[in-house]
Protein backbone atom coordinates (compact mmCIF):
# COMPACT_ATOMS: atom_id res chain seq x y z
CA UNK A 1 0.00 0.00 0.00
CA UNK A 2 1.31 3.47 -0.76
CA UNK A 3 0.97 6.02 1.51
CA UNK A 4 -0.92 9.21 -0.02
CA UNK A 5 -1.10 12.56 1.68
CA UNK A 6 -3.99 14.66 0.45
CA UNK A 7 -4.14 19.01 0.38
CA UNK A 8 -7.25 19.54 2.45
CA UNK A 9 -9.56 20.71 -0.52
CA UNK A 10 -9.24 16.95 -1.99
CA UNK A 11 -9.42 15.39 1.69
CA UNK A 12 -12.96 17.32 1.66
CA UNK A 13 -14.12 16.51 -1.73
CA UNK A 14 -12.75 12.61 -1.34
CA UNK A 15 -14.65 12.89 2.31
CA UNK A 16 -10.78 11.57 3.94
CA UNK A 17 -9.74 13.01 7.07
CA UNK A 18 -5.68 11.60 7.52
CA UNK A 19 -3.63 9.48 4.94
CA UNK A 20 -5.41 7.73 2.04
CA UNK A 21 -3.75 3.94 0.86
CA UNK A 22 -3.95 3.28 -2.24
CA UNK A 23 -2.94 -0.50 -3.91
CA UNK A 24 -0.85 0.13 -7.36
CA UNK A 25 -0.96 -3.00 -9.40
CA UNK A 26 2.39 -3.52 -9.47
CA UNK A 27 2.89 -3.35 -6.02
CA UNK A 28 1.98 -7.12 -5.66
CA UNK A 29 1.84 -8.70 -9.57
CA UNK A 30 5.27 -7.41 -10.19
CA UNK A 31 3.38 -5.43 -13.73
CA UNK A 32 6.61 -2.78 -13.99
CA UNK A 33 7.21 -0.06 -11.73
CA UNK A 34 5.43 2.04 -9.78
CA UNK A 35 4.98 5.11 -11.74
CA UNK A 36 3.26 8.21 -10.60
CA UNK A 37 1.40 7.92 -13.31
CA UNK A 38 -0.18 4.58 -12.34
CA UNK A 39 0.19 5.63 -8.56
CA UNK A 40 -2.65 8.79 -9.48
CA UNK A 41 -4.27 6.40 -11.79
CA UNK A 42 -5.45 4.17 -8.86
CA UNK A 43 -6.20 7.25 -6.41
CA UNK A 44 -8.58 8.72 -9.03
CA UNK A 45 -9.99 4.80 -9.47
CA UNK A 46 -10.41 4.59 -6.24
CA UNK A 47 -11.55 8.15 -5.11
CA UNK A 48 -13.31 9.34 -8.83
CA UNK A 49 -14.46 12.71 -7.08
CA UNK A 50 -10.45 13.65 -7.71
CA UNK A 51 -10.62 13.18 -11.67
CA UNK A 52 -9.47 16.55 -12.85
CA UNK A 53 -8.55 18.31 -9.57
CA UNK A 54 -4.60 17.08 -9.71
CA UNK A 55 -4.17 16.05 -13.18
CA UNK A 56 -5.97 18.23 -16.36
CA UNK A 57 -8.86 16.26 -17.72
CA UNK A 58 -7.97 16.76 -21.10
CA UNK A 59 -4.36 16.77 -21.34
CA UNK A 60 -3.77 14.47 -18.24
CA UNK A 61 -0.45 16.52 -17.31
CA UNK A 62 -0.57 17.92 -13.58
CA UNK A 63 -2.50 21.03 -12.75
CA UNK A 64 0.20 24.08 -12.68
CA UNK A 65 -0.24 24.83 -9.26
CA UNK A 66 -0.25 21.11 -7.89
CA UNK A 67 3.34 19.56 -6.50
CA UNK A 68 3.93 16.19 -5.28
CA UNK A 69 6.93 15.21 -2.56
CA UNK A 70 8.50 12.27 -1.53
CA UNK A 71 10.89 11.74 0.54
CA UNK A 72 11.88 15.22 0.79
CA UNK A 73 12.18 15.16 -2.89
CA UNK A 74 9.75 17.53 -5.10
CA UNK A 75 9.09 15.14 -7.28
CA UNK A 76 6.61 17.23 -9.52
CA UNK A 77 8.82 17.30 -12.05
CA UNK A 78 9.80 14.25 -12.74
CA UNK A 79 8.35 12.19 -15.67
CA UNK A 80 5.19 10.97 -14.71
CA UNK A 81 6.39 6.98 -16.30
CA UNK A 82 9.91 7.70 -13.57
CA UNK A 83 9.55 4.35 -10.93
CA UNK A 84 8.65 6.34 -8.07
CA UNK A 85 10.96 6.10 -4.55
CA UNK A 86 11.34 2.79 -3.17
CA UNK A 87 10.57 4.30 0.44
CA UNK A 88 7.37 5.36 -0.82
CA UNK A 89 6.44 2.54 -2.88
CA UNK A 90 7.23 1.02 0.38
CA UNK A 91 4.43 2.40 2.66
CA UNK A 92 7.47 3.92 4.87
CA UNK A 93 7.31 7.45 2.87
CA UNK A 94 4.23 9.57 2.05
CA UNK A 95 3.97 10.71 -1.80
CA UNK A 96 2.44 13.93 -0.72
CA UNK A 97 0.32 15.79 -3.14
CA UNK A 98 -0.25 19.75 -1.70
CA UNK A 99 -1.42 23.17 -3.70
CA UNK A 100 1.65 25.31 -4.16
CA UNK A 101 2.68 28.72 -2.61
CA UNK A 102 0.04 30.71 -5.29
CA UNK A 103 -1.23 33.71 -3.48
CA UNK A 104 -4.77 34.17 -1.70
CA UNK B 1 -45.05 30.66 -0.63
CA UNK B 2 -43.60 29.70 2.26
CA UNK B 3 -40.30 31.71 2.00
CA UNK B 4 -37.23 32.51 0.07
CA UNK B 5 -33.55 30.93 -0.09
CA UNK B 6 -31.43 33.06 -2.11
CA UNK B 7 -27.93 31.17 -3.41
CA UNK B 8 -25.01 33.68 -3.17
CA UNK B 9 -21.79 32.48 -4.87
CA UNK B 10 -18.76 33.93 -3.42
CA UNK B 11 -14.74 34.28 -4.28
CA UNK B 12 -14.36 31.84 -1.24
CA UNK B 13 -17.14 29.75 -1.05
CA UNK B 14 -20.72 29.22 -1.19
CA UNK B 15 -23.83 30.83 1.07
CA UNK B 16 -27.25 30.40 1.38
CA UNK B 17 -29.45 33.18 3.39
CA UNK B 18 -33.38 31.82 3.66
CA UNK B 19 -35.93 33.53 5.35
CA UNK B 20 -39.95 33.32 5.43
CA UNK B 21 -42.27 35.01 3.04
CA UNK B 22 -41.57 38.49 5.04
CA UNK B 23 -38.13 38.48 4.07
CA UNK B 24 -37.10 40.39 7.02
CA UNK B 25 -35.50 38.03 9.33
CA UNK B 26 -32.93 36.20 7.38
CA UNK B 27 -30.96 32.91 8.33
CA UNK B 28 -26.98 32.73 7.00
CA UNK B 29 -25.51 29.33 6.35
CA UNK B 30 -22.07 28.64 4.62
CA UNK B 31 -19.46 28.81 4.08
CA UNK B 32 -20.16 25.66 1.92
CA UNK B 33 -17.24 24.56 -0.38
CA UNK B 34 -14.83 27.22 1.49
CA UNK B 35 -11.63 28.07 -0.39
CA UNK B 36 -13.52 27.64 -3.70
CA UNK B 37 -14.52 30.47 -6.24
CA UNK B 38 -18.32 29.40 -6.68
CA UNK B 39 -18.79 31.24 -10.29
CA UNK B 40 -22.62 30.44 -9.44
CA UNK B 41 -24.81 28.65 -7.88
CA UNK B 42 -28.66 27.44 -8.83
CA UNK B 43 -31.76 25.92 -8.17
CA UNK B 44 -34.09 23.99 -10.31
CA UNK B 45 -37.66 25.30 -10.71
CA UNK B 46 -39.01 21.62 -11.10
CA UNK B 47 -37.33 21.11 -7.47
CA UNK B 48 -36.37 23.23 -5.36
CA UNK B 49 -34.31 20.73 -3.37
CA UNK B 50 -32.27 20.35 -6.44
CA UNK B 51 -28.83 22.70 -6.08
CA UNK B 52 -25.88 22.93 -8.67
CA UNK B 53 -22.77 24.89 -8.17
CA UNK B 54 -19.76 25.60 -10.40
CA UNK B 55 -16.29 25.44 -7.66
CA UNK B 56 -13.47 26.23 -9.11
CA UNK B 57 -10.19 27.62 -8.44
CA UNK B 58 -6.51 27.71 -9.29
CA UNK B 59 -5.35 25.24 -7.98
CA UNK B 60 -7.84 22.22 -8.37
CA UNK B 61 -9.55 22.96 -11.48
CA UNK B 62 -13.21 22.65 -11.73
CA UNK B 63 -15.51 20.65 -9.94
CA UNK B 64 -19.79 20.58 -9.90
CA UNK B 65 -21.39 19.81 -6.93
CA UNK B 66 -25.23 18.69 -6.32
CA UNK B 67 -27.57 18.80 -3.44
CA UNK B 68 -30.27 16.80 -3.65
CA UNK B 69 -31.97 18.57 0.12
CA UNK B 70 -31.95 22.41 -0.89
CA UNK B 71 -28.03 23.07 0.04
CA UNK B 72 -28.47 20.92 3.45
CA UNK B 73 -25.61 18.19 2.12
CA UNK B 74 -23.76 18.03 -1.30
CA UNK B 75 -22.09 15.41 -3.80
CA UNK B 76 -19.68 15.77 -6.44
CA UNK B 77 -20.75 15.46 -9.83
CA UNK B 78 -19.09 15.40 -12.80
CA UNK B 79 -16.24 17.48 -14.28
CA UNK B 80 -15.03 16.53 -17.88
CA UNK B 81 -15.96 19.12 -19.76
CA UNK B 82 -13.51 18.43 -22.87
CA UNK B 83 -14.17 19.83 -26.07
CA UNK B 84 -15.75 17.23 -28.81
CA UNK B 85 -14.68 17.12 -31.96
CA UNK B 86 -11.94 19.02 -32.94
CA UNK B 87 -11.07 21.95 -31.01
CA UNK B 88 -10.30 25.13 -33.35
CA UNK B 89 -8.89 28.11 -32.70
CA UNK B 90 -10.56 31.80 -31.68
CA UNK B 91 -8.47 34.75 -31.96
CA UNK B 92 -6.47 36.18 -28.52
CA UNK B 93 -6.10 39.36 -26.94
CA UNK B 94 -3.19 40.36 -29.46
CA UNK B 95 -5.28 39.18 -32.46
CA UNK B 96 -3.53 35.73 -32.53
CA UNK B 97 -5.27 32.19 -33.41
CA UNK B 98 -5.77 30.84 -30.66
CA UNK B 99 -6.88 26.75 -29.53
CA UNK B 100 -9.99 26.67 -27.51
CA UNK B 101 -8.89 26.15 -23.89
CA UNK B 102 -11.00 25.18 -21.12
CA UNK B 103 -11.22 26.89 -17.44
CA UNK B 104 -14.35 26.94 -15.83
CA UNK B 105 -17.68 26.95 -15.95
CA UNK B 106 -19.08 30.40 -15.34
CA UNK B 107 -23.26 29.74 -15.38
CA UNK B 108 -25.39 26.72 -14.75
CA UNK B 109 -28.88 26.55 -15.95
CA UNK B 110 -31.23 23.84 -14.64
CA UNK B 111 -34.09 23.04 -16.60
CA UNK B 112 -38.05 24.75 -15.72
CA UNK B 113 -39.58 21.31 -15.91
CA UNK B 114 -36.58 18.16 -15.22
CA UNK B 115 -34.27 18.65 -11.96
CA UNK B 116 -31.95 15.99 -13.91
CA UNK B 117 -31.18 18.54 -16.57
CA UNK B 118 -29.12 21.13 -16.57
CA UNK B 119 -26.72 23.54 -18.84
CA UNK B 120 -23.59 24.47 -18.13
CA UNK B 121 -21.83 27.81 -20.21
CA UNK B 122 -17.85 27.30 -20.06
CA UNK B 123 -15.01 29.57 -20.45
CA UNK B 124 -13.50 29.37 -22.95
CA UNK B 125 -16.97 29.41 -24.79
CA UNK B 126 -18.55 26.36 -24.53
CA UNK B 127 -22.32 25.16 -24.34
CA UNK B 128 -22.49 21.71 -22.09
CA UNK B 129 -25.87 19.63 -21.83
CA UNK B 130 -26.14 16.83 -18.57
CA UNK B 131 -29.29 15.14 -18.26
CA UNK B 132 -28.38 12.83 -15.21
CA UNK B 133 -27.98 15.53 -12.60
CA UNK B 134 -24.95 16.79 -13.41
CA UNK B 135 -22.59 13.34 -13.77
CA UNK B 136 -22.03 13.51 -17.42
CA UNK B 137 -21.59 16.46 -19.56
CA UNK B 138 -21.98 16.26 -23.74
CA UNK B 139 -21.50 20.02 -25.30
CA UNK B 140 -23.34 20.87 -27.63
CA UNK B 141 -20.73 21.52 -30.55
CA UNK B 142 -22.93 23.53 -33.06
CA UNK B 143 -21.98 26.84 -30.94
CA UNK B 144 -18.47 26.98 -30.81
CA UNK B 145 -17.42 25.10 -34.08
CA UNK B 146 -20.03 28.05 -35.41
CA UNK B 147 -18.20 29.73 -38.49
CA UNK B 148 -17.92 33.20 -36.76
CA UNK B 149 -16.37 31.24 -34.09
CA UNK B 150 -12.70 31.78 -35.13
CA UNK B 151 -12.98 35.60 -35.19
CA UNK B 152 -14.26 35.44 -31.55
CA UNK B 153 -12.12 36.97 -28.90
CA UNK B 154 -11.99 36.91 -25.20
CA UNK B 155 -13.43 40.18 -23.24
CA UNK B 156 -10.79 41.31 -20.09
CA UNK B 157 -13.03 38.53 -17.86
CA UNK B 158 -11.96 35.50 -20.53
CA UNK B 159 -14.28 34.51 -23.19
CA UNK B 160 -16.75 33.24 -20.71
CA UNK B 161 -20.07 31.93 -21.83
CA UNK B 162 -21.98 33.47 -19.03
CA UNK B 163 -26.13 33.54 -20.18
CA UNK B 164 -28.30 30.75 -20.69
CA UNK B 165 -32.34 31.56 -20.97
CA UNK B 166 -34.46 28.89 -21.95
CA UNK B 167 -37.35 29.86 -23.15
CA UNK B 168 -40.27 29.32 -21.36
CA UNK B 169 -42.91 29.08 -24.52
CA UNK B 170 -40.70 27.47 -26.66
CA UNK B 171 -38.69 24.08 -25.38
CA UNK B 172 -36.57 24.45 -29.01
CA UNK B 173 -35.39 28.02 -28.24
CA UNK B 174 -31.97 28.68 -26.27
CA UNK B 175 -30.59 32.38 -26.12
CA UNK B 176 -26.93 32.77 -24.83
CA UNK B 177 -24.50 35.34 -24.10
CA UNK B 178 -20.63 35.68 -24.56
CA UNK B 179 -18.07 37.84 -24.24
CA UNK B 180 -16.90 39.18 -25.89
CA UNK B 181 -18.71 37.33 -28.96
CA UNK B 182 -22.06 38.54 -28.38
CA UNK B 183 -25.81 37.32 -28.41
CA UNK B 184 -26.84 34.00 -29.90
CA UNK B 185 -29.75 31.98 -30.26
CA UNK B 186 -30.50 28.63 -31.29
CA UNK B 187 -33.84 27.34 -32.45
CA UNK B 188 -33.92 24.01 -32.66
CA UNK B 189 -32.26 22.75 -28.64
CA UNK B 190 -28.75 23.76 -29.88
CA UNK B 191 -28.38 22.08 -32.62
CA UNK B 192 -27.71 25.48 -35.20
CA UNK B 193 -26.86 29.00 -33.48
CA UNK B 194 -27.68 32.90 -34.95
CA UNK B 195 -26.01 35.74 -33.86
CA UNK B 196 -28.15 38.26 -33.24
CA UNK B 197 -26.63 41.25 -32.41
CA UNK B 198 -27.74 43.46 -34.81
CA UNK B 199 -28.20 47.26 -33.59
CA UNK B 200 -25.85 46.98 -31.30
CA UNK B 201 -23.01 49.30 -31.24
CA UNK B 202 -19.74 48.84 -29.67
CA UNK B 203 -17.18 51.39 -29.91
CA UNK B 204 -14.02 49.12 -29.23
CA UNK B 205 -14.76 47.25 -32.62
CA UNK B 206 -14.07 48.49 -35.54
CA UNK B 207 -17.23 47.11 -37.49
CA UNK B 208 -20.25 48.63 -35.45
CA UNK B 209 -22.53 46.23 -37.94
CA UNK B 210 -20.43 43.29 -37.61
CA UNK B 211 -22.13 40.28 -36.62
CA UNK B 212 -20.03 39.04 -33.73
CA UNK B 213 -17.75 41.02 -31.16
CA UNK B 214 -19.84 42.79 -29.31
CA UNK B 215 -19.23 42.39 -25.26
CA UNK B 216 -22.99 41.37 -24.44
CA UNK B 217 -22.69 41.46 -20.19
CA UNK B 218 -26.18 39.83 -19.30
CA UNK B 219 -29.47 39.68 -21.34
CA UNK B 220 -32.61 39.13 -19.23
CA UNK B 221 -36.48 37.72 -20.30
CA UNK B 222 -39.73 38.01 -18.75
CA UNK B 223 -41.24 34.74 -19.05
CA UNK B 224 -44.75 36.01 -20.05
CA UNK B 225 -43.25 38.15 -23.22
CA UNK B 226 -40.47 35.71 -24.26
CA UNK B 227 -39.86 37.98 -27.48
CA UNK B 228 -38.79 40.92 -25.26
CA UNK B 229 -35.45 40.65 -24.61
CA UNK B 230 -33.50 43.45 -21.74
CA UNK B 231 -29.65 43.49 -22.59
CA UNK B 232 -26.89 45.17 -20.32
CA UNK B 233 -23.97 45.51 -22.84
CA UNK B 234 -20.43 46.75 -21.98
CA UNK B 235 -21.97 50.13 -22.69
CA UNK B 236 -25.40 50.94 -23.46
CA UNK B 237 -28.78 49.26 -21.80
CA UNK B 238 -30.49 47.66 -25.19
CA UNK B 239 -33.94 46.08 -25.94
CA UNK B 240 -35.20 43.47 -28.71
CA UNK B 241 -39.31 42.50 -29.25
CA UNK B 242 -38.83 40.22 -31.83
CA UNK B 243 -36.38 38.16 -29.97
CA UNK B 244 -33.25 39.20 -30.98
CA UNK B 245 -33.50 39.97 -34.40
CA UNK B 246 -32.87 44.14 -33.64
CA UNK B 247 -31.97 45.48 -30.90
CA UNK B 248 -32.63 49.32 -29.82
CA UNK B 249 -30.86 51.28 -27.02
CA UNK B 250 -32.57 52.24 -24.18
CA UNK B 251 -29.88 53.77 -22.16
CA UNK B 252 -32.21 57.15 -21.91
CA UNK B 253 -31.03 58.97 -19.07
CA UNK B 254 -28.95 56.70 -16.67
CA UNK B 255 -26.05 58.45 -15.39
CA UNK B 256 -24.02 55.92 -16.56
CA UNK B 257 -25.05 52.97 -18.84
CA UNK B 258 -21.99 50.91 -18.48
CA UNK B 259 -23.04 48.12 -15.85
CA UNK B 260 -22.93 44.35 -15.60
CA UNK B 261 -26.45 42.77 -14.58
CA UNK B 262 -30.03 43.15 -16.10
CA UNK B 263 -33.67 41.79 -14.04
CA UNK B 264 -36.85 42.05 -14.54
CA UNK B 265 -39.52 41.84 -11.85
CA UNK B 266 -41.20 38.56 -11.65
CA UNK B 267 -44.96 40.30 -12.32
CA UNK B 268 -44.07 43.44 -14.47
CA UNK B 269 -42.81 42.81 -17.58
CA UNK B 270 -41.68 46.25 -18.80
CA UNK B 271 -40.28 46.76 -14.99
CA UNK B 272 -36.83 46.60 -15.34
CA UNK B 273 -33.49 47.25 -13.05
CA UNK B 274 -30.31 47.92 -13.71
CA UNK B 275 -27.27 49.13 -11.96
CA UNK B 276 -24.80 51.70 -12.79
CA UNK B 277 -20.88 51.62 -12.84
CA UNK B 278 -19.01 54.23 -13.87
CA UNK B 279 -17.08 52.98 -16.77
CA UNK B 280 -15.23 50.06 -18.39
CA UNK B 281 -12.26 50.98 -16.26
CA UNK B 282 -13.74 52.91 -13.10
CA UNK B 283 -15.79 49.68 -11.20
CA UNK B 284 -17.46 51.60 -9.33
CA UNK B 285 -20.89 53.11 -8.94
CA UNK B 286 -20.74 57.17 -10.69
CA UNK B 287 -20.18 58.99 -7.30
CA UNK B 288 -19.45 56.91 -4.83
CA UNK B 289 -23.40 56.27 -4.67
CA UNK B 290 -25.12 52.47 -4.85
CA UNK B 291 -27.79 53.13 -6.93
CA UNK B 292 -30.07 50.64 -8.78
CA UNK B 293 -32.09 52.36 -11.29
CA UNK B 294 -35.42 51.20 -12.34
CA UNK B 295 -37.73 51.90 -15.21
CA UNK B 296 -41.86 51.31 -15.53
CA UNK B 297 -41.48 51.87 -19.04
CA UNK B 298 -39.56 49.19 -20.22
CA UNK B 299 -36.54 51.52 -20.65
CA UNK B 300 -35.56 55.21 -21.73
CA UNK B 301 -37.08 56.43 -18.35
CA UNK B 302 -35.52 55.37 -15.42
CA UNK B 303 -35.68 56.01 -11.34
CA UNK B 304 -32.47 56.11 -9.11
CA UNK B 305 -33.38 53.96 -6.20
CA UNK B 306 -31.53 54.89 -3.11
CA UNK B 307 -33.69 54.31 0.00
CA UNK B 308 -31.17 52.28 2.08
CA UNK B 309 -28.40 51.61 -0.16
CA UNK B 310 -24.85 53.79 0.64
CA UNK B 311 -25.06 56.99 -0.94
CA UNK B 312 -21.47 58.46 -0.35
CA UNK B 313 -17.64 56.86 -0.36
CA UNK B 314 -19.10 53.59 -1.80
CA UNK B 315 -17.20 51.83 -4.55
CA UNK B 316 -17.82 48.13 -5.18
CA UNK B 317 -18.60 46.69 -8.07
CA UNK B 318 -21.63 44.12 -8.67
CA UNK B 319 -21.53 41.48 -11.32
CA UNK B 320 -23.29 40.13 -14.46
CA UNK B 321 -24.89 37.29 -12.63
CA UNK B 322 -25.11 39.05 -9.11
CA UNK B 323 -28.61 40.22 -9.30
CA UNK B 324 -32.05 38.31 -8.93
CA UNK B 325 -35.63 38.56 -8.22
CA UNK B 326 -37.94 36.40 -6.48
CA UNK B 327 -41.55 35.74 -7.34
CA UNK B 328 -43.04 36.86 -3.77
CA UNK B 329 -45.57 39.59 -4.12
CA UNK B 330 -44.46 42.31 -3.72
CA UNK B 331 -41.19 41.30 -5.69
CA UNK B 332 -37.75 40.88 -3.72
CA UNK B 333 -34.89 41.95 -6.15
CA UNK B 334 -31.42 41.38 -4.65
CA UNK B 335 -27.91 41.57 -5.68
CA UNK B 336 -24.18 41.01 -4.24
CA UNK B 337 -20.94 43.31 -4.36
CA UNK B 338 -17.64 43.04 -4.59
CA UNK B 339 -17.33 43.89 -1.20
CA UNK B 340 -19.32 40.91 0.36
CA UNK B 341 -22.43 42.60 1.04
CA UNK B 342 -25.96 41.16 -0.27
CA UNK B 343 -28.60 43.37 -0.38
CA UNK B 344 -31.97 42.79 -1.09
CA UNK B 345 -36.00 44.80 -1.10
CA UNK B 346 -38.81 43.21 -0.39
CA UNK B 347 -40.79 45.89 -1.97
CA UNK B 348 -39.92 45.79 -5.69
CA UNK B 349 -36.71 48.23 -5.09
CA UNK B 350 -38.13 50.85 -2.82
CA UNK B 351 -36.03 49.80 0.31
CA UNK B 352 -34.01 48.11 1.03
CA UNK B 353 -31.51 46.62 3.40
CA UNK B 354 -28.15 44.20 3.95
CA UNK B 355 -28.46 40.93 4.36
CA UNK B 356 -25.15 40.30 5.25
CA UNK B 357 -22.20 42.76 5.15
CA UNK B 358 -19.11 40.94 5.10
CA UNK B 359 -18.95 38.05 2.99
CA UNK B 360 -15.96 37.49 0.28
CA UNK B 361 -16.27 38.81 -2.91
CA UNK B 362 -19.93 38.44 -4.15
CA UNK B 363 -19.58 36.54 -7.58
CA UNK B 364 -23.60 35.30 -8.09
CA UNK B 365 -26.83 35.99 -6.49
CA UNK B 366 -29.93 32.98 -7.47
CA UNK B 367 -33.15 33.68 -5.28
CA UNK B 368 -35.60 30.56 -4.83
CA UNK B 369 -39.26 30.89 -4.01
CA UNK B 370 -40.17 27.83 -1.43
CA UNK B 371 -43.17 26.15 -1.64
Amino acid sequence: MIRVVLPAHLKNLARVSGEVRIEVAGTVDGAGPVTQRRLLDSLELQYPMLLGTIRDRGSGERRPYVRFYGCAEDLSNASPDAALPDQVIAGTEPFIILGAMAGG
Amino acid sequence: MSGVRVLVGTRKGAFTLTSDGRRDDWTVDGPHFGGWEIYHIAGSPADPDRLYASASGGWFGQVIQRSDDGGKTWATGGNDFTYQGEIGEHLWYDGTPRPWEFKRIWHLEPSPDDPDTVYAGAEDAALYLSTDGGGKWRELTALRTHPTGPAWQPGAGGMCLHTIILDPMNKDRIYVAISAAGAFRSDDGGASWLPINKGLRSGEIPDQDSEVGHCVHHITQHPSRPDTLFMQKHWDVMRSDDAGANWREISGDLPSDFGFPIAVHAHEPDTIYVLPIKSDSEHYPPEGKLRVYRSRTGGDDWQPLTNGLPQSDCYVNVFRDAMAVDKLDPCGIYFGTTGGQVYHSADSGDSWAPIVRDLPAVLSVEVQALP
